[in-house]
Parts: structure tokens; C-alpha cells; sequence
């Protein structure tokens, strides 16, 4: 992975002069002319950066904003070597170009937590030759050596303490020629980096401004509904629409691929029409799926071997000859996403263009399944990027399936149309985090050292049939199904990793932190058990396997530290420990539980400390470790999708809980000071959180706690039942 | 024709009965601060103002509230302005924001009627808004860091109990 980080762009930096319009730089092609037509900002393909005559600074942001911080982050690394007035800065989304790509995909998408690492030099390089450029312009306004000025807050100051504002000389500097490779500051000489700015965005957030894809306008825009089968792929064999176009505001009933839509002058319409709407449905070839049969089945699968994903020395003979051998088996289900903004996308379709405005990570596929389901060349499909309310990837879905049913009711209806999912419809629609399996053993040597280490893991593989599956595919190993079993640093000389991925047809995809949100409960509650039987400080039994990992140990020792780990505990009260890489980054987190007297849990307390390398902004650093904690903590004890027939089980957020505020743990979040490369940020929270507290659970209770989630929630009710 | 009053304008609607505020809000009055997310009032994402309470609109018909005064997140304040928006600045809460106008319209209807809420008074009145990216620690730091500035609404006497 790290060499796709640090591959070298073929790009080069480019600048464009547009009449009246100040400097613009970009990568690579020549900046094109201005578009016609009236908008409050020009056009700008290839741009990342403008400055106005005005001083203000405008960032094209090739990322999208779904609450990780990257219209602030990506400005923040343009802003430090450009030396600007951070708050004339402000950030817009990029239009779909090859230049905005994603360098780890080739795509224009946003996931796998790498918009800092894979942007952290180019941005900077943009910044950086923005700078040297206006200097130039500067001193030759002024009739001085460029060397011989210096940068603060917009301005170009000059020997003798005059300045020349930016947006004095934007438009000179633009006729200059770029530098080809611009010098970086050091990072000691940072004043942004690593400093805790507040967020662009939240100013638009906080008053209702901010436009998510549900509130995309357009004239004449109606809105229409899908009513799918319940089984997922289920086909539509015949249905009766006349209660439905009876509905006052409905306009039209069509049936697309994946079901019948109805379109309607507003929401309420579109909905009341639906419920009327009489289906026949072929519930197709899923009819018969059952997560508990799946979970029976993948318990047995995993007692044969699977495809080896990592092999050390000999762990089958080690464990034959281990004199003390543990096992254990952990489950975990299907989980939805549930982004609190419902999917949903606008698509104006006319006979020669189609403009999508959609929440989406993946521009690329977006922009190019427009194409080929519209027949359109993909340059006459325009994307616009709006906020995302929510993310987690299931907005980065490699068949963009919600805008694949919006371009198609498009294309039957030949005006502008928003398909609007109802939380229902998001919730039973299917791209799931996969069911997961894994059968877990250990062996000690005679002196109780761990000689041996197998990790089988059973389930579905998320890349097969993506964008991905080249190069996340590897000896018949999807990479991502074993990430961070694969990578397990604790030092065990035999140590085999194999996985099983059955295809049993449910739409899966990656959910925060990928194949890390089971690899994580699985390895740091496995480790806990064996310390347990080993019968050390589960603290002390991680630090004594991982003497050549000073990052892990980093992070471990400040958490346990700040934690208070070692003291004692009133009764009913319990702490657990879990540490764990992803993303380049470690985190390690000591969570408290306190037993209620109605057997359930309460997170008290969660103390994370992280290790992301150099940082960019440490206060968006703490609400992602916040936010991951809560993230994987209502997946820990809520969360569930389950199928039986077919059909899923949950609905809506009384049968899918997530977490609400009287839950929330008291997070305290500390970041180690480091000069490493950046690690990414916006998952690395999710793994070490569920483990933390069963191993809490455990240790307040001495009941292990294997099968997640950790309350099993009746379909359609409150009641909850300890999974211990 | 049913007629409501929002954020101080009066309108007369030719809308169905039945039809929930939220709808009329959104696709009526093209007000689209105020969010759909479960349209059940299990996400609190849709909350706005009735006579200076917090409702779920997206289970409140908008024949329930003829004649009565809603305020929404676009008339809380001149834009951002309202204590409890200067303190959701000043703490730097959203991440996505989908959730935020809702979180904003309980915090500002909760310190309406108790100008300084304990932990726990928070915890009670805020449970029913959802935050998916987990910004609870943070909306919880600027409702402390709110209070006390926050007067009644038209319609509700502040310290009068919900």
C-alpha cells in the first residue's frame, strides 16, 4: 500500500491566467477558458487553487465532505505553504476530472481514510509554487530580488517592511512560469499543520444552509420512490398501478430493473402512492437466505482449511505439539451503514447531457455508469459534489446502486428527477458489512510462551466483482477480508492466517474500516483470552509480544497510562484494553463498563490514544476518534442485520439501534507527537472499540463475550438480552 | 386551505391533511434546513418548533399545527447567530451536519425551559436526536457553554416545565 502512496505523479503543476479572474493553479492539462454562462464561481477544470483579486482563496476540494474534516484538512495544506489569511480561504467541491483521481484507485472517490496521506505533498506542492510564483510577481513589481521577500498572511512583504497584497499581483503572477518542483517548508516551521483549527464548514451546518443531496432544487423537480421486492433482487412480475396514479400529486408509475417507481410532485405523494402500489414479485434466487443457517455453515466451513493469506514457520505441527492450547469462535453479523442522510440522487437527463447532484465517494463511477446507462459520452455527464450526510463507504458503492436508480427512472421519465430512499428502503436495500466467522487457536510452549497462532477466517469477499478486485485480490485472498489478521504484529514465531469466502449472494460492501471492523474483535479479543489463560495483565501479555513495534507499544503504554490501568476497581466495574493498526495509523483504547442491575453494560469512560504521524489538524483528529468510538460502539452492542426467507430484518432505528447521547462514554482522546508520514484518520477508531469493551465485560464479569452484537435485539422491539 | 405560520410568515396551504409538517416544511416552503432521516420520530433529525417546543415533524401532520407559530432552524436566528449556534461554532461540533438543525432546535428548546441543564437533564433531552458521526461530547460541551443565554420563544414562558 505504501508504494502506492508514494508512487510519483506523472502530473505536473500548471497555472492559467483567465482575464480578471487572478491566478488559478492546476495540474497537468492546460487550464481551459472560463465556461459560459453565469455562475457565482467560474469553472475552473484541472484547478485546485484560485486567488482572487480579492485575496480570497479558493480551494477545489477533490474529496468529499461526509463529517471526516477534508474541506478543511486539504485547504489546510494549501494554506500552509501558500502563506495566506486562513480566513479568506474557503473550500468548494472539484468538478469529475482525471486529475481530481484518487492516486491508490486511478479513481476520483474518497475511502480507505487517504485523502491527507495520498494529498499531504501534492497539496502542498500546490501551495507551495502559488507562493514562489506571487513572490516573483511581487519582486518584480517592486524592482527587488524575490529572495530577498518574505510571506505572512496574504501578503508579500518586501525589504523595508512594505507589503503587496496576493490579490494585488494574482494576475501577473499567473503570466510566470511554474516551478517545477517547489521547496516544501520543513515541518518545523509549520503555523497551520498540527494546529486545531475550526472546521470551514460549520458555519453552513449550524444554520441550515449547507446543501446535502436530499436538498437539491431544481424547476420543475419531482421526486420519486422505489418500491422494491423484499428479498434483495427480486423482480418485479406484474403490477397494478391505478390506486396508485389516483394519488393527487402522482405524475407517473414506471418500472425500472430493479423495481417500480413512483414519481410524484413532492415526497408525500411519491409515498402515498406507493403504499397503494400492487406488486407481484419474483423473489428470485435469495428467498431462501437465513443468517442463522449462513453462521451454522460458515461454523463449519471453518474447521477445514482455507486459502493461506499468511504463513510463518509451522503453526498446524506447533499447535499439535503445544502442551496448552486454546480455541475460541467469534461471530459477527451483517451490518447497514444507516448515513443518517437516506440515500438519494437528482438526475436532470436531457437529450444531449445529464447532471447528477449526488452525496456521493465515488465521482468516477458515478459519472461513468451515467454514461454507459444513458449512452452519453462520459464528458457530457457533469457530477456535482454536494455535503454527504453520513458516509461510512456506503457512499463510495462500486455500483453507485443509488444513482443507477435514478439515472434509470430518468431515463423513463425524461425530467428532473430526485429518487429519495426512505429509511426503510436505505436500511432493507442491501450492501452490507459482510457476516463474519473466524475459529481462533493458540498455542504455548512448555515455559508458557505463545508459539502459535491460527487465524481461519469465513465470509464474504467485498471486492470480487468491483474496480478492486485486481489489485485487492491476491492468490484467491481478498486482501481486505483478512486486513489486520494479516498484519497481526503481536511477535509469535508460528502463525498461519486462511480464509474461506463463500458466495451465499448478499450484496456486500465496505462499512468504516473495511475488513479491520472484524479482524480487530477477533485479534484483540483473542489475545485478551490468551493472556487470560496465560494468566498476565492482558496490558503486560501485549507489551511482552510486541517489543519490535514501538508505534503499538507508543500508543499502549500512553493509553494505559492515562487510563489509570492497574488500579482496582470497584465491584460490578470492569476496564479492558485493545491496541491495534489500520490505515497507517495505531490506536489503542482502555474502555470502562460498569454491570447495571438489568444486566446490561455501561460505557463509562474510553481513553484512546493514536498514533497518525505528523497530524494536520488535532481537533478534527478527536472528533474522528470520538466519532469512530461511537460508530463501532453502537455496532458493538446494537448492531445486526439479519435475514430470514430472504428478508431483512430491521427497518428502521427502533430495530437497528445506534447509540444516543445518555450512552456516550466520556471519550479522552491523546495524540502522540510524531514525525512519521500522516497515517489516515476517519476509520482507525472503529476496530480496537468493540474489543475494548467485551474485554472490559470480561473482566468485570468474567464472561467472554464472542458474538457480536453484544445485546441480541428481538426484531421489532427493545428487548435485549446479553450475548455473554 | 390550511393555514400555518412559519419562522413569523403566514401561509395558506392547499395540502392534505395528513400531510407531515416536515413535507410541507421541505417540499411546500422549500425550507430544507429541516431534515428527513427516519420519518418515524426515532432520529430527531426533523425537529423544529411548535409554540416553542420541539417536535418531531416528520410524524406531525400539518393539520396539528393550524394556527400555531413553527419556528425552523432558517428562523432561529439571522443566520448563525443564536447563542446555541455560536456555541456549536465555537465547540466545532458537526461533522457531516445532517443531524445538526435538529440537535440545535431540542439544545435551544431545552434551554428554554432550563436555562442551566445538569449532564444528565442534557443526556434525558437530547436522546432522541441521533448523531451518526458521534459529535454527542461536543454538542453536550456547547449546550454548557449556551447556557443561560438562551430566552423563551414566543408562545412559551421560559422556565415553564414541558
Amino acid at each position: 500500500m505504501s508504494d502506492i502512496l508514494s508512487m510519483s505523479r506523472r502530473d505536473f503543476l500548471k497555472s492559467g491566467a483567465v482575464a480578471g479572474a487572478g491566478l488559478i493553479l492546476g495540474f497537468s492539462l492546460p487550464a481551459a477558458a472560463q465556461q459560459p454562462g453565469k455562475k457565482r464561481m467560474p469553472y475552473y477544470p484541472n484547478a485546485f487553487l484560485h486567488i482572487g483579486r480579492d485575496n480570497a482563496v479558493t480551494v477545489f476540494v477533490n474529496k468529499s465532505e461526509m463529517g471526516q474534516g477534508v474541506y478543511t484538512a486539504i485547504p489546510m495544506l494549501i494554506a500552509e505553504e501558500l502563506d495566506c489569511d486562513w480566513g479568506k480561504v474557503r473550500a468548494v467541491p472539484a468538478p469529475v476530472a482525471e486529475i481530481y483521481a484518487n492516486p491508490m484507485s486511478g479513481k476520483q472517490m474518497t475511502g480507505g481514510s487517504t485523502s491527507v496521506r495520498t494529498e499531504w505533498e501534492r497539496m502542498r506542492k500546490v501551495g507551495a509554487a502559488a507562493r514562489s510564483m506571487l513572490v516573483s510577481a511581487a519582486a518584480k513589481r517592486a524592482g527587488v530580488a524575490p529572495s530577498s521577500c518574505r510571506t505572512s498572511g496574504g501578503k508579500v512583504i518586501l525589504p523595508g517592511g512594505k507589503s503587496i497584497e496576493y490579490g494585488a499581483v494574482a494576475e501577473a503572477a499567473a503570466l510566470l512560469p511554474v516551478p517545477p518542483e517547489p521547496v516544501l517548508k520543513a515541518p518545523s516551521s509549520f503555523t497551520l499543520l498540527g494546529k486545531p483549527l475550526r472546521r470551514l464548514d460549520t458555519p453552513v451546518k449550524v444554520n441550515g444552509s449547507a446543501l446535502f443531496g436530499i436538498d437539491t432544487k431544481l424547476p420543475g423537480l419531482l421526486v420519486a420512490l422505489v418500491a422494491r421486492g423484499p428479498v434483495y433482487g427480486g423482480t418485479v412480475r406484474s403490477f397494478d398501478a391505478t390506486k396508485a396514479r389516483a394519488v393527487p400529486g402522482v405524475v407517473a408509475v414506471v418500472k425500472i430493473d430493479t423495481g417500480v417507481a413512483v414519481v410524484a410532485k413532492g415526497y408525500w405523494a411519491a409515498k402515498r402512492g406507493r403504499d397503494v402500489l400492487e406488486i407481484d414479485w419474483d423473489d428470485g434466487a435469495r428467498a431462501g437466505l437465513s443468517t442463522g443457517k449462513m453462521r451454522t455453515a460458515y461454523a463449519v466451513l471453518s474447521k477445514s482449511p482455507g486459502t493461506i493469506a499468511r504463513n510463518d514457520g509451522g503453526a498446524e505441527a506447533a499447535l499439535a505439539a503445544s502442551p496448552n492450547r486454546v480455541n475460541a469462535q467469534y461471530d459477527l453479523p451483517y451490518l447497514a451503514h444507516a448515513d443518517l442522510e437516506p440515500l438519494n440522487c437528482t438526475v436532470d437527463l436531457r437529450r444531449d447531457s445529464c447532471e447528477i447532484w449526488a452525496g456521493t465517494q465515488g465521482q468516477t463511477l458515478c459519472r461513468d455508469l451515467a454514461a454507459s446507462l444513458t449512452g452519453l459520452p462520459p464528458e457530457k455527464v457533469k457530477v456535482h459534489t454536494t455535503y454527504l450526510g453520513g458516509g461510512f463507504g456506503r457512499r463510495g458503492n462500486p455500483h453507485q446502486d443509488f444513482v443507477t436508480m435514478a439515472v434509470q427512472v430518468a431515463r423513463e421519465i425524461r425530467k428532473p428527477v430526485k429518487v429519495i430512499w426512505t429509511r426503510e428502503d436505505d436500511m432493507r436495500g442491501g450492501y452490507y458489512r459482510p457476516l463474519w466467522h473466524a475459529r481462533m487457536s493458540g498455542g504455548f510452549d512448555e515455559k508458557g510462551r505463545v508459539i502459535a497462532w491460527r487465524h481461519r477466517i469465513v465470509g464474504q469477499s467485498i471486492m470480487k466483482g468491483t474496480f478492486n478486485e485486481k489489485s485487492r485480490i491476491k492468490n484467491g485472498v481478498d486482501l481486505s477480508s483478512v486486513e489486520g489478521a494479516q498484519q497481526v504484529p503481536y511477535e509469535i514465531p508460528n502463525l498461519l492466517v486462511d480464509l474461506h469466502s463463500p458466495e451465499p449472494g448478499m450484496p456486500v460492501q465496505w462499512w468504516r474500516s473495511v475488513g479491520h471492523s472484524h479482524t480487530g474483535f477477533e485479534v484483540e479479543s483473542f489475545i485478551d483470552e490468551l493472556a487470560q489463560v496465560a494468566g498476565k495483565d492482558p496490558y503486560q501479555f501485549r507489551r511482552g509480544l510486541l517489543s519490535n513495534h514501538p508505534r503499538h507499544l507508543g500508543v499502549l503504554d500512553l493509553a494505559a497510562r492515562k487510563a489509570g490501568w492497574g488500579e482496582k476497581l470497584p465491584g460490578g466495574r470492569g476496564r479492558g484494553i485493545a491496541v491495534f493498526e489500520s490505515y497507517g495509523s495505531y490506536v489503542c483504547q482502555v474502555a470502562d463498563v460498569t454491570l447495571k442491575p438489568d444486566g446490561r453494560v455501561r460505557v463509562d469512560r474510553v481513553v484512546c490514544a493514536v498514533d497518525c504521524g505528523m497530524t494536520v489538524n488535532p481537533s478534527i483528529i478527536e472528533a474522528q476518534m470520538q466519532g469512530g468510538i461511537v460508530f463501532g460502539l453502537s455496532a458493538a452492542l446494537y448492531g445486526a442485520i439479519t435475514l430470514e426467507n430472504g428478508r431483512v430484518q430491521q427497518d428502521n432505528f427502533n430495530d437497528y439501534p445506534v447509540l444516543r447521547m445518555d450512552e456516550m462514554p466520556k471519550v479522552e482522546v491523546h495524540i502522540v507527537e510524531s514525525r512519521e508520514k500522516p497515517g489516515g484518520i476517519g476509520e482507525t477508531a472503529v476496530p480496537p472499540i468493540a474489543p475494548a469493551v467485551t474485554n472490559a465485560i470480561f473482566a468485570a464479569t468474567g464472561r467472554r463475550v464472542r458474538q457480536l452484537p453484544i445485546y441480541n435485539i428481538e426484531p421489532g422491539s427493545f428487548n435485549v438480552i446479553l450475548n455473554a | 386551505m390550511i393555514p400555518i405560520k412559519v419562522n413569523g410568515k403566514a401561509y395558506e396551504l392547499d395540502v392534505p391533511a395528513d400531510m407531515p409538517l416536515l413535507w410541507v416544511i421541505r417540499d411546500e416552503l422549500g425550507l430544507t434546513g429541516t431534515k428527513y432521516g427516519c420519518g418515524s420520530a426515532l432520529c430527531g433529525a426533523c425537529t423544529v418548533h411548535v409554540d416553542g417546543r420541539a417536535v418531531r415533524s416528520c410524524v406531525t401532520p400539518v393539520s396539528a399545527v393550524a394556527g400555531k407559530e413553527v419556528v425552523t432552524i432558517e428562523g432561529l436566528s439571522s443566520p448563525g447567530m443564536h447563542p446555541v449556534q455560536q456555541a456549536w461554532i465555537e465547540e466545532d461540533v458537526p461533522q457531516c451536519g445532517y443531524c445538526q438543525p435538529g440537535q440545535i432546535m431540542s439544545a435551544v428548546a431545552l434551554l428554554a425551559v432550563n436555562p442551566h441543564p445538569s449532564d444528565a437533564d442534557i443526556e434525558q433531552a437530547m436522546a432522541g436526536n441521533i448523531c451518526r458521526c458521534g459529535t454527542y461530547q461536543r454538542i453536550k460541551g456547547a449546550i454548557h457553554r449556551a447556557a443561560g443565554k438562551v430566552a423563551a420563544e414566543p408562545g412559551r414562558p421560559a422556565g415553564r416545565k414541558p
